[in-house]
């Protein structure tokens, strides 16, 4: 028997409308998974933007050392800073969008930003 | 002790009806069995059933056969009120929404599967619905709606094929029943 056969012309019009569909809501797998991520500066410039979705660690050089900015489970922290005070290791994970964590002496910031900007900065 | 027996009489018609839901809570059986790479996505075969009493008996027979399923597949694969519950019983109504329409569309124009498609679709649409207002009320949901689509309209268009089939094969199968 032929597959074909068993198509009427209206099935056929839906059959593309339904493909038609698929392409469209492609976009929606590119999307930022949540519309979350880190944006790491360093003196002020953006060195990184770090999508939270994905797990990872990177080393921003500054003026004193190293800094490590970790992402884990959707949160970001930084994880080692050669600053005296660790005001920023210390203030732990950030990801709710707006979460800012300076570490000065190192020249370098980690904030959370979300697809909508609720605030400018939040620190605790 | 006073001994009461109660009798049910039932119909040609609750024969025929039980005698469905029974071969589509098999193939929802079969369904659970089938191993899909992303949670949500199931070929939905037991829908083959549903747009056969359709073309057969008719839409309103399709509700009894669809909603028993449900809740019969419901309790045999232990996910009776869970949240798997639910979620199938959303893209049942939906679907059979949307069939009431599909269904009365002109024979000649629509078949099958067309009505396939739009049940699948307003399957998915339904469930993705649920999920995000109810179980899963975050927008990284959407992430996945891609692939919803592309797997509705694939299995919509595979159950539909079958469908169309079965009833273009057996044009008399209603009339096979020893019982209706």
């Amino acid at each position: 028997m032929n597959w074909l056969r068993l198509f009427r012309p209206g099935d056929w019009l839906l059959a593309l409308l339904s493909v038609l569909v698929c392409v469209a809501t492609i976009p929606f797998a590119w999307q930022h998974g949540n519309g979350e991520r880190a944006i790491v500066r360093r003196g002020g410039d953006v060195v990184a933007e770090l999508d939270l979705s994905r797990n990872q660690r990177i080393d921003v050089i500054g003026p004193i050392g190293t800094t490590v900015v970790a992402v884990d489970q959707g949160r970001v922290r930084v994880a080692s800073d050669p600053g005296s005070h660790q005001y920023c290791v210390r203030q732990g994970w950030l990801k709710r969008a707006g979460e800012i964590a300076i570490c000065a002496p190192n020249q370098v910031s980690v904030q959370v930003e979300g697809r909508n900007k609720a605030y400018d900065s939040l620190s605790y | 002790m006073t001994r009461s027996v109660t009798n049910l009489t039932t119909t040609p018609e609750d024969h025929r009806i039980a005698r469905l839901a029974a071969a589509a809570i098999g193939l929802s059986l079969v369904d659970a069995a089938i191993p899909m790479p992303l949670p949500g996505i199931k070929p939905g075969l037991a829908n083959i059933v549903t747009l056969i009493v359709i073309a057969r008996h008719g839409w309103g027979a399709a509700v009894w056969v669809c909603l028993l399923r449900v809740i019969a597949g419901g309790l045999l694969l232990g996910q009776f009120l869970s949240p798997g519950f639910f979620m199938s019983l959303t893209g049942a109504l939906c679907s059979l929404a949307v069939l009431a329409i599909a269904s009365r569309l002109p024979k000649r124009w629509f078949g099958p599967i067309s009505w396939s498609l739009a049940a699948s679709f307003a399957h998915i649409g339904g469930q993705l619905l649920l999920a995000r207002l109810w179980l899963i009320p975050h927008d990284g949901l959407y992430y996945l709606v891609p692939f919803f689509t592309a797997a509705a309209t694939v299995f919509g268009i595979i159950n539909g094929l079958i469908a169309a089939r079965l009833i273009a094969e057996h044009p008399s199968f209603s009339t096979q029943d020893p019982h209706g």
